[in-house]
């Protein structure tokens, strides 16, 4: 993802592949996550119900392997089952893995590059620090839920009219989840950059007249690279989570509007009736997390120069 | 007294009885509450618990029955217009109670203990807990001993509101004589074991846990009740009430299961017991915004009597939106036994309700066939249909956050889109939704909205003030800080003359047919209001308990005397 930054050489960007395959955990993890992205993206259009479409002599249907092996009602049509309206479970988890990862990749990325921008400034200019501090602690203060609703009071008419009311929550929840959750990244980029900005690299390049951008971008970045990576893994999580409790609470997408979170609330009514309706956007949301966690590690140990070749 | 009373209920019990109509031959029946009573004086609290569990002790005048009409109990005869009962003007009205009542200890029951309960619910430092139902009193007095005269301050359309139904029986001037006022809470032999005129009588009483009852051996009818005993017991929940009557058979009937229709069918298939239901005056129903929500218009306009609807003020358009729902499924899908299918905003009692039932049946070709009639037709291809003027028919359709109701919201927007409407669903968290806070634009009165779903109900058994809620002057509007009740800004002067008639209608008849008419008003004739699922309450019955009827306007417990054991 940012490998682009310090790959210089071939022959660089092979090394911490090699190192990256090392790492099983984070092998695996890739795998699930271009099998889950996949599965969102090409999966809707092998499979085409319409996940909103209601189909009620075919409701509360089994998947199929509780069907064929207790002998509940099932059916190829719904190979892993129906809800109480008779909707699609697997046409439901790919629309809505579709918008929790589109909401998760797009808010953490909006945190990570806020979070980077404020640390690395407040890191390396003196004069910047305390102001761009401060501000994070007032952000860092601010409740999120209430925030958000006051956002949604605010700005939601006014997106609804300029976007369309999915694509302006869209923006809207994006945006909300982005500028409350950048301020953890803020805090470890600066203080990993107040170190290493006094490190005999840095001292040197400084020596022989190179300019800030250069110098952030050459010996800050690249460095600092591994807090961020970990943060950002745990920052996919929390934007998947935070979607899912905005929903439930009628901030989020509208309730004909699927989602992993939105499904998990929905079916824990029958959680002890269906527990595959729980199971499966539970699963979807938890392994997602996980591969991505694991992906950060292994690209951690990749592109530290310490530990690679060990 | 007590001994000897309780002596009596098992000598009673033990008498092998071979007829089926004779008190105390049928042993002994449970009932179980899940929450617990905590006093047997419905003066003293408000709790429904408390209230039903004194009904088997304590009765009024008259109460009602399961379809909301007035059954004599203690009085005589329901007094009217009609039978000179109430006067003319509708300030006075004459109770006359049955002749030779007693008391559960045995002493007569005469009209000054009517009186007295008048004077124990109002006097000084009380604090009576129905005070309600004796507002606008001028006066209670005796005539005789059993004649009873109530002035009222003004006239009243309906003058039974004391001494009428579960929250206002008679109590026993005798044992509260030093109750009164502030000495109310201290007299708990009087607040836990009432002298009464009911089937049954308490022998022991704990707080929040157990009731114990024997047979009245005074009551008015010698062959009632059919059981010697009886015990109420309280506490736990809902969900294990349901199991002690349906699946283990421990009670013989469980009060309110509020629980989802799969539950109680699963609760059911135990095969001990059954759920009953009944239904009182809860609706769900789509509230149509006939002013324009856009928020295009400047704020303190949107949503006001100033700019009308582009077509939903059409009562064609919303006639199509009615009958393209299918309420069975509805029903089907959101409540099981708890909810029937209704046209109506006032589907009971009997007496208020019309007998609209057209839109029942679901009929989406009309619906079309009614929207291309209006000129609605789609011109530009997108499956959406436009006003003759152009504009795309999107409906924004809110509701506040609740599993049932976005079931309910998915349905519907399914079948309006089918006619070619493009619907776009909004939840709202309850507590905003229902909070009324003029800030907030999300509230329901504020109706920022195209459509909005709820359920309403009126309390007792008279809808007046109910459908007062539609007059002109109950819109909310910046100016009345977005407080009324008139949420589909509705106006119209016919109505309104309606309303008042009511107000000084006092023969039950003739009242019966105006809120019949006002119903159709905003129901059938116009679809102001779209009506979707009258929702009723669910108790558990045992196969063995006989003559239950489930009742939503007085206590469940209300004809106690003459249930019984069926084999």
């Amino acid at each position: 993802m940012t490998d682009a930054t310090l790959v210089k050489t071939p022959s660089q960007a092979r090394e911490i592949w090699d190192q990256f395959r090392q790492h099983r955990g984070a092998m695996i993890g890739l795998g699930f996550l271009i099998f889950i992205t996949l599965f969102v993206i090409v999966g809707p259009y092998l499979w085409d119900l319409d996940p909103t479409k209601s189909d009620i002599r075919n409701k509360n249907m089994r998947p199929f392997y509780i069907g064929m092996l207790f002998g509940e009602k099932w059916g190829w049509n719904h190979p892993l089952g129906s809800d109480n309206l008779g909707r699609d479970v697997l046409a439901n988890l790919m629309y809505g893995g579709r918008i929790s990862l589109a909401v998760g990749w797009t808010a953490m990325l909006l945190s990570l590059i806020i979070g980077t921008l404020v640390g690395v400034l407040a890191g390396y200019f003196k004069r910047l620090d305390g102001p761009l501090m401060r501000f994070t602690d007032l952000v860092l203060s601010l409740p999120l839920l209430p925030l958000l609703l006051v956002m949604m009071l605010l700005f939601r008419d006014a997106l609804r009219a300029a976007f369309g009311p999915e694509l302006g929550i869209f923006l809207l929840i994006v945006t909300g989840i982005g500028i409350t959750s950048w301020m953890n990244t803020a805090r470890i980029v600066r203080g990993d950059v107040l170190t290493i900005k006094e490190r005999e690299y840095v001292l040197a390049a400084r020596s022989i007249g190179a300019p800030s951008r250069r110098i952030i971008t050459r010996h800050l970045l690249p460095n600092v690279l591994s807090p961020i990576m970990v943060s950002a893994t745990l920052g996919l999580a929390t934007a998947i989570i935070t979607e899912s409790a905005l929903s439930f609470l009628g901030l989020g997408f509208p309730s004909d509007f699927p989602t992993w979170g939105k499904l998990l609330f929905d079916s824990v009514d029958r959680m002890e009736s269906f527990p595959e309706r729980v199971i499966w956007p539970g699963l979807a949301i938890s392994l997602t997390v996980l591969a991505v966690n694991y992906i950060g590690d292994g690209l951690r140990d990749a592109l530290d120069p310490r530990i690679r070749g060990r | 007294m007590k001994l000897k009373t309780i002596l009596m209920g098992a000598v009673v019990g033990l008498a092998a009885a071979p007829a089926f109509a004779e008190r105390g031959s049928d042993g002994h029946v449970n009932i179980i509450y899940w929450q617990a009573p905590s006093t047997m004086n419905p003066y003293l609290s408000g709790g429904t618990k408390d209230i039903e569990a004194a009904s088997l002790t304590l009765e009024p005048l008259a109460r009602y029955d399961q379809d909301g009409a007035m059954v004599p109990y203690l009085a005589e005869s329901v007094p009217t217009v009609e039978n000179g009962g109430v006067t003319e003007d509708l300030t006075q009205i004459t109770w006359v109670i049955k002749e030779g009542l007693l008391w559960s200890d045995g002493s007569p029951v005469t009209a000054n203990d009517v009186v007295f309960t008048y004077e124990y619910c109002t006097a000084e430092g009380g604090g009576c807990a129905q005070g309600a139902k004796f507002v606008g009193i001028e006066s209670v007095t005796a005539a005789d001993d059993r004649t009873v005269v109530v002035k009222f301050e003004y006239p009243m359309p309906n003058p039974y509101q004391p001494f009428v139904g579960h929250e206002s029986p008679i109590i026993q001037a005798a044992q509260f004589a030093n109750c009164l006022g502030a000495n109310a809470p201290t007299c708990t032999d009087a607040n836990f074991m009432p002298v009464g005129t009911g089937p049954f009588v308490v022998t022991d009483f704990r707080v929040n846990d157990v009731i114990q009852f024997v047979a009245n051996a005074n009551y008015r009818d010698p062959a009632k009740p059919a059981f010697a005993t009886a015990t109420l017991k309280g506490g736990g929940d809902a969900m294990a009430a349901g199991r002690a009557v349906m699946e283990t058979g421990e009670f013989d009937y469980a009060w309110n299961l509020q629980l989802a229709p799969d539950v109680i069918e699963e609760l059911a298939a135990g095969g001990k017991g059954e759920p009953i239901s009944g239904f009182g005056t809860l609706v769900e129903r789509i509230e149509i915004n006939l002013t324009n929500p856009s928020p295009d218009l400047p704020e303190g306009e949107r949503s006001t009597v100033a700019h009308p609807h582009p077509y939903l003020s059409d009562p064609a358009v919303r006639e199509a939106m009615s009958i393209a729902i299918d309420r069975d499924l509805l029903v089907e899908v959101g409540y099981g036994q708890a909810g029937r299918a209704t046209c109506n905003l006032v589907p009971a009692p009997a007496l208020y309700a019309s007998d609209n039932t057209a839109c029942l049946t679901q009929d989406l070709d009309r619906a079309k066939a009614l929207l291309d009639a209006g000129g609605y037709v789609d011109t530009n291809g997108d499956g959406v249909r436009e006003t003759p003027d152009g504009q795309p028919m999107t409906i924004l359709y809110q509701t506040s956050t609740n599993a049932v109701r976005q079931d309910f919201q998915a349905l519907i927007k399914e079948w309006w889109e089918e006619i070619g409407l493009s619907v776009e669903l909004r939840n709202i968290d309850a507590s905003v939704y229902f909070g009324g806070d003029p800030g907030s634009p999300d509230t329901f009165q504020r109706f920022y909205a195209d459509v909005e779903m709820y359920a309403n109900n009126f309390p007792g058994t008279d809808p007046q003030a109910y459908l007062s809620a539609y007059k002109c002057d109950q819109i909310p509007s910046p100016d009345t800080q977005w407080q009324g009740e008139n949420i589909n800004r509705v106006c119209d002067p016919a109505y309104d003359a309606m309303i008042t008639e009511l107000g000084q209608t006092g023969e039950l008849e003739a009242r019966g047919a105006l809120a019949r008419a006002m119903n159709d008003y905003l129901t059938k004739d116009s679809n102001i209001i779209i009506p979707l699922v009258d929702r009723g309450r669910v108790s558990a019955k045992s196969n063995t308990l006989g003559g239950v009827v489930l009742n939503t306007w007085d206590s469940e417990l209300w004809n106690a005397a003459d249930w019984f054991r069926s084999e």
